[in-house]
């Protein structure tokens, strides 16, 4: 979840017309978005340096780029992110409407899309609201300013008598002008002034900011609308399924093609290099199509992986660049007490529960990409490579897909549609990914090895904290056609550009890893390996989840080698921070936490509480949780959660009630259950039953979040927030529970068993 | 040609008979309740109501379901007047993605079609046949808790009217 | 007593079913069982107050630490290989708790807290007093217990066994735990008749060794015949509901559940060879055969806990039941393998307009394969099932039902359940066609009652 927006260029000398012309032949019957309903003229394109503009401003400064309102008075908002489930369709909206002094119902909105939007670059690091929301806030209200300024002299006042509100502006003496009067020309064709010159609304008369909203997108959902990339049928679609290698590197050694082809339905089956897919009129027929093309294709196999029982005393072994991110000897005393700790956390899978889909259609010399992954553009720039077109040939159009949490399988899968659309013109190519190929190809998030060595001086205040992380790249991405699978399969493909650490804040595996308390000593490394054994990319959280799990879980230890409770330790070392003692404060609080409770006892009933704010810099986040442990089994039950965030100015508060509980119950099943399993030459994980996830049955009994707003503070992002102090406080709370520390993730029943032994 | 009754409606449709219902409900007929998930019978993406029982339309060919009774989300109700349960998910914001939400529903819906005072127990139990990935366990309880409110207090109000 | 035989009670897979308990089918025998019982009580009396047992007296709770833990250790791997927690633990309960409810054709019995709660469970209970109840089937009090609880097959344990899993059940959480009272009809309900029963099935001989046979194979027959107890379910049992030793492992009919047989009377399609039985206990599954299902999917849970030189033993004696593996059954083995296209292959139904051929096309193949569909899992081919060739439909009608899946979201194998996905006919359809097209075996006899007795 790099973000790209620093580097990111606006597309350059589009040819929409022609793109547009082919996209509005395939809405027939088709009401998804209103992506294709109209394609007004894209924004003006800026090449100059960035200017000191807030959020994606700052790639975008023309305030058109973000607001549109045409005559009739129809307001249009554009953002370069995409809704993925975590509810910024509404909250854009919400911010919009807000500046703007119009009801939330009268903003449609656009999302990603190459023809239209502003670059963004990923829908990632919980970054939508301070890019986009920022960006849309100003434009809004400097959108305003300039409506009511023609308005004053419209009707010949002093513009500080005109207030805008419902969508018009409004004359002390009660006079009304619709915005529709007051777009005349390219009025809003201008460029954004700095943030000091936004006459933004006052937190305190804020209508819709700060309200929750019921989410715009979940009616659909629940009554059979059109509401996602699946349910896009263009005309004349015909569907494709792709024969995935048994395993990574595998050769195609030998196919008969010739009898699938006279399949029923088969329209056609294409094999280039080790990438094998077939198209068929109908889905089910490809299903079969494709199942009896697999059987026919022989593979040649390696053993490419190491041992997964070793893998974590493999992992550290193995090459490294070790990058010091911080370094700092301060003044404390000796410590008094040390501990030298090693965690582990396992590859995990997004596992979408809808595998990733992808549309395209090649026509008359334009490509067309539906897709649900997070990034428009930088998916633009590789279908353009992969299919060797400029990419001015070349638009990408997001339709939401199912929940993806980062780079699943998602860009592949269109680039799986644009590829075959390319070599089946005219015709629109829908691949739906199976199960198996979700499961066996989307890019993992990487298994990590975390070491801290601390001390505690006698009034059990740390001393020193060194922290290294060993752990592979968590993102490759953004990498063109050589990042897809389909790039690097076909005959003279493309090869994955060899990842780069990100620098911090944002980092990659090292995302997280400065923690939040107060020490004098402080040395952290992350040791970047990407050996790339499995494949590889950004997760939720890339490494903030694992960074987060050790440190708390070591905070944790130290309160115990301290005898101290686990909440007043970390409050003592948080004084520096007022947000964060209030975050940890009130998660404790509303958990009904007893001070000293916590001993370790392992009575078979345990709570513990974590806290981190993300990335250092976003949203902070106190959980506190209460389980309980089967001794005989070492299943643990999820009894209850609290949380306490604080996301700065709250948007939609129970959007980010649904984001931090979604996360505390997601990270629950990463934490109890999750691990991808593998051979030396295999992933085994290859359907459900292999990498079982949190089933109703095992969630909480109760799940409790508690936003602290802060309006008119900047935006700081939710969608990652809890899901790093939910692993830990489960750490913590089993520790309690059982008296044993596990170290290793994921807590498993067999785990657990052998750790609470007889 | 299979025969089927969808949501009251009869329904013809021109496919192999092995084709799982989910295909027909999709593809065919162009519907967008059931989706595909795993096609496996392992996360209930796909769920509907046969007869008033949940089952995975991903598993079940079009060639059984001859005179017998299916119900999708299309069945419950329409974005502008929406059933109890569909009321229910919106009120309670039971969803992320949405994706699970569809199936998660309709097995919802063949619980309470036997029972209109499930307990917590009860509905943790039933919906454990479907994965959800976004986790919205908690609201989704609290949503089908809900529904089953509004269908009794309406088949009072009902009982109240005779 | 009569076929209070052990019932394991199986817990069925997740998914659309919901399965009753099925009962022992030895009703009709009911009044003959009933006039022989009250006959063997009476001789029990008779030959000596053999009824009556002495009380042992209660003593206070050991300390936990009073046991050293490699005995603690040893015990819960020997309650594991007994499968005691499947019988002693209620849905949803604690371990070891008890009040599972056992149904019998003669009323239920209610398996015991095993905890060492002093006034619930076992928790008053001296080591001799655990010795004798375990050996002889009678409580600390002086009650006799019922043969549900397998004493014919424990008193094969060596004394040191029994005091290693005395040691660990004395060292478990103690719950407070009354199971409900035994609801056993007239004159089933009197204890004293139990130690008729005795008189006549249980062997108080102990295990001998047999010097002819590797240290191996006299582990597994051992754990076996005793701690095991693989007997209570796949031995037929006789009109008194004790096992029936001349048949042994023949297989026998539990919980609706049919305990295939093991020995040379297995139908198998390829053989078992100790190597493929050792995977199947220790894994639940084996891709020449299949998935555990039922209660057994119970005992390969608690055998996780097992080392593997016990496995590897228990399957070295079970494969010997069979006899040597003679190059005929090796041929026999390897000539199914390739029937079956091969051991991970798949399996090939002929083109068949059978009105299951759809029902097997769009509900089945997707995962077990059909002409150019691969199978999702080598173990799911269904030309080498040994439940497809099993001479009673029940176990495969009831996987077809509720399905297979493990309940504690651990990895495993899972197959979803039919029970409302498929009518009856539609069902009986299916598993003919299965039947006709994955066997040589002849048609199953009484479908439609398995079907109809499964879905009760």
């Amino acid at each position: 979840m790099t973000n790209k927006i620093k580097s990111a260029k606006l597309p350059s000398g589009l040819s929409r017309r022609a793109l547009i012309a082919n996209g509005g032949a395939l809405v027939v019957g088709f009401s998804l978005s209103d992506a294709l309903a109209q394609a007004p003229e894209a924004p003006p394109v800026a090449a100059a340096p960035p200017p000191p503009l807030p959020g994606s401003l700052r790639v975008a400064p023309m305030i058109d780029a973000w607001i549109r309102i045409d005559a009739a008075g129809k307001i249009t908002v554009l953002t370069g992110k995409v809704e993925i489930g975590q509810g910024v369709k509404t909250a854009l909206r919400q911010v919009a409407a807000e500046h703007l002094g119009v009801p939330l119902g009268s903003v449609t909105l656009v999302t990603a899309d190459t023809a239209r939007t502003v670059n963004e670059g990923y829908t990632a690091g919980s970054q939508t609201l301070q890019d986009s929301g920022t960006a849309i806030m100003h434009a809004a209200a400097q959108a305003r300013e300039i409506l009511i300024k023609i308005a004053a002299d419209k009707l010949g006042v002093d513009a500080a008598t005109l207030k805008a509100e419902d969508g018009f502006v409004v004359a002390a003496d009660g006079k009304r002008l619709g915005l529709g009067e007051l777009v005349a020309g390219d009025v809003l064709k201008v460029k954004a002034e700095p943030a000091t010159a936004s006459k933004l609304r006052d937190p305190k008369s804020y209508k819709v900011i700060g309200k929750s909203v019921q989410r715009v997108d979940i009616p659909d959902k629940v009554t059979g609308g059109a509401a996602f990339i699946q349910d896009f049928r263009p005309e004349g679609m015909l569907h494709a399924r792709v024969v995935r290698p048994p395993s990574y590197g595998a050769k195609l050694a030998s196919v008969d093609t010739a009898r699938i082809e006279t399949l029923p339905g088969v329209r056609g089956v294409i094999r280039d290099g080790n990438f094998l897919a077939v198209i068929a009129v109908r889905e089910f027929q490809a299903v079969k199509a494709m199942e009896q093309l697999a059987a026919a294709a022989k593979w040649s196999e390696q053993p490419t992986m190491p041992e997964q029982a070793s893998f974590a005393a493999w992992l550290p072994a193995q090459d490294k660049r070790a990058i010091p991110i911080r370094d700092v000897k301060g003044d404390a005393p000796a410590p008094a007490k040390t501990l030298d700790l090693e965690y582990f956390r396992p590859y995990h899978m997004h596992g979408s529960i809808g595998p990733s889909c992808g549309v395209a259609q090649f026509k008359d010399g334009d490509m067309t990409v539906w897709a649900c992954s997070q990034g428009m553009f930088p998916l633009q720039d590789a279908v353009a490579q992969l299919i060797r077109l400029p990419k001015d040939k070349v638009r990408c159009i997001h339709l939401e897909g199912s929940g993806c949490y980062g780079h699943n399988g998602a860009d592949d899968a269109a680039a799986d549609a644009a590829y075959i659309a390319f070599k089946m013109p005219g015709v629109p190519i829908r691949v739906q990914w199976m199960r198996a190929d979700e499961h066996l190809w989307e890019p993992y998030g990487a298994g990590m090895v975390m070491r801290v060595k601390a001390g505690i001086d006698a009034k059990g205040m740390l001393t020193g904290w060194d922290y290294e992380v060993f752990t592979d790249t968590h993102s490759t991405r953004p990498g063109g056609a050589g990042s897809t699978l389909v790039g690097q399969s076909i005959e003279n493909g493309f090869k994955l550009p060899a990842p780069q650490p990100a620098p911090q804040p944002n980092g990659s595996g090292d995302r997280n890893i400065i923690p939040p308390y107060k020490v004098a000593n402080l040395r952290l490394i992350h040791n970047f390996q990407p050996h790339m054994k499995l494949r590889v990319s950004a997760l939720r959280g890339l490494g903030a989840y694992s960074n987060v799990f050790a440190i708390e879980s070591a905070m944790d230890e130290l309160a115990a080698v301290a005898g101290e409770d686990p909440v007043a330790f970390r409050l003592k070392h948080l004084v520096h921070d007022a947000r964060a003692t209030d975050c940890v404060k009130l998660a404790a609080e509303k958990f009904g936490w007893k001070a000293g409770a916590v001993t370790g006892r392992g009575n078979g009933r345990g709570q513990g509480v974590a806290y981190s704010r993300y990335k250092g810099l976003a949203g902070y986040c106190a959980v506190a949780v209460e389980v309980e442990v089967d001794q005989e089994t070492g299943r643990v039950r999820l009894v209850r959660a609290v949380a306490a965030a604080d996301s700065g100015t709250v948007v939609n508060p129970d959007g980010i009630k649904n984001q931090i509980e979604g996360g505390i119950i997601q990270s629950a099943s990463w934490t109890i259950h999750e691990q991808v399993s593998f051979d030396r030459t295999r992933v085994l994980s290859r359907d459900w039953s292999r990498y079982p996830i949190l089933r109703f049955s095992e969630t909480f009994e109760s799940v409790e979040v508690h936003v602290i707003d802060r309006p008119g503070t900047p935006f700081l992002g939710t969608g990652e927030a809890s899901q790093g102090p939910t692993g830990a406080a489960i750490a913590n709370a089993l520790f309690h529970a059982t008296g044993q520390r596990i170290r290793a993730l994921p807590f498993t029943a067999p785990r657990v068993k052998a750790a609470i032994g007889v | 040609m299979a025969k089927l009754s969808i949501n009251g409606r009869a329904v013809e449709v021109d496919v192999e008979a092995d084709t799982p219902l989910l295909y027909v409900l999709r593809d065919d007929l162009k519907m967008n309740g059931a989706k595909f998930g795993c096609g496996l019978g392992q996360c209930g993406a796909c769920t509907v109501l046969v007869d008033d029982k949940a089952v995975f339309s991903c598993m079940v060919p079009v060639s059984v379901l001859e005179g017998r009774k299916v119900t999708t989300l299309e069945g419950l109700g329409t974005i502008d007047k929406p059933g109890p349960l569909q009321r229910a998910f919106i009120e309670e914001q039971a969803a992320q993605c949405g994706y699970c939400t569809a199936g998660i529903l309709m097995r919802a819906e063949g619980l309470l079609r036997e029972n209109r005072r499930p307990t917590d127990a009860q509905i943790r139990e039933r919906l454990s046949a479907n994965l959800c990935r976004c986790g919205t366990h908690n609201r989704v309880i609290k949503a089908v808790k809900r529904a089953a409110e509004y269908l009794r207090t309406a088949a009072t109000t009902d009982s109240n009217r005779t | 007593m009569g076929c209070l035989r052990h019932y394991p009670l199986g817990r069925g897979g997740r998914g659309d079913s919901g399965l009753s308990e099925a009962r022992c089918d030895a009703r009709g025998n009911m009044r003959v069982i009933r006039g022989l019982l009250i006959a063997i009580a009476a001789l029990g009396v008779i030959v000596g107050g053999y009824a009556w047992r002495s009380s042992f007296a209660p003593i206070d709770r050991p300390q936990a630490s009073s046991f050293p833990v490699e005995n603690v250790k040893a015990g819960a791997v020997l309650a594991a290989i007994g499968n005691c927690a499947t019988c002693h633990t209620r849905d949803g309960g604690a371990a070891y708790a008890g009040g599972r409810p056992i149904v019998t054709p003669f009323g239920t019995i209610h398996a015991t807290n095993i905890t060492p709660d002093p006034s619930t469970g076992i928790g008053g209970w001296s080591e001799p007093a655990f010795i004798r109840a375990v050996r002889e089937g009678v409580s600390r009090d002086g009650r006799h217990l019922y043969p549900a609880f397998p004493y014919d097959h424990m008193a094969k344990m060596a004394e040191s066994d029994i005091k290693n899993v005395y040691a660990f059940l004395m060292t478990r959480r103690a719950q407070v735990s009354a199971s409900p009272a035994n609801e056993l009809a007239f004159p089933f309900n009197i204890r004293s008749l139990v130690a008729g029963w005795k008189l006549f099935f249980l062997d108080r001989g102990g295990f001998t060794q047999d010097a002819s046979k590797t240290a191996e194979w006299n582990r597994g027959a051992y754990l076996v015949e005793g701690l095991a107890h693989c007997g209570s379910c796949h031995t037929p049992r006789n009109v008194l509901g004790a096992e029936d030793k001349s048949r042994a492992y023949a297989g026998a009919d539990v919980q609706g559940w049919t305990a295939p047989a093991l020995g040379a009377t297995s139908v198998a399609a390829v053989p078992w060879t100790g190597e493929r039985l050792a995977e199947y206990l220790g894994k639940g599954r084996s891709p020449q055969h299949g998935v555990a299902a039922g209660p057994m999917a119970d005992v390969i849970g608690n055998l996780a806990q097992v080392p593997d030189s016990d496995i590897k033993a228990m399957a070295t004696y079970v494969a010997s039941l069979a006899g040597a593996a003679t190059k005929e059954r090796q041929e026999r083995g390897a000539r199914a393998i390739a029937r079956a296209g091969g051991e991970g292959a798949v399996t090939r139904p002929a083109a068949a307009a059978a009105p299951g051929a759809s029902v097997y096309a769009g509900a089945c193949a997707g995962c077990h394969g059909e002409a150019g569909r691969q199978p999702l899992d080598p173990a799911l081919n269904l030309a080498l099932s040994t439940t497809v060739r099993a001479a009673s439909p029940n176990n495969l009608v009831r996987v077809v039902l509720g399905g297979i899946g493990r309940t504690d979201n651990q990895p495993g194998p899972h197959m979803p359940g039919f029970a409302n996905a498929l009518t009856d006919k539609q069902i009986g359809d299916l598993l003919e066609y299965v039947r006709a097209n994955f066997t040589d075996r002849p048609v199953f006899a009484g479908l439609d009652v398995a079907i109809r007795k499964a879905r009760q």
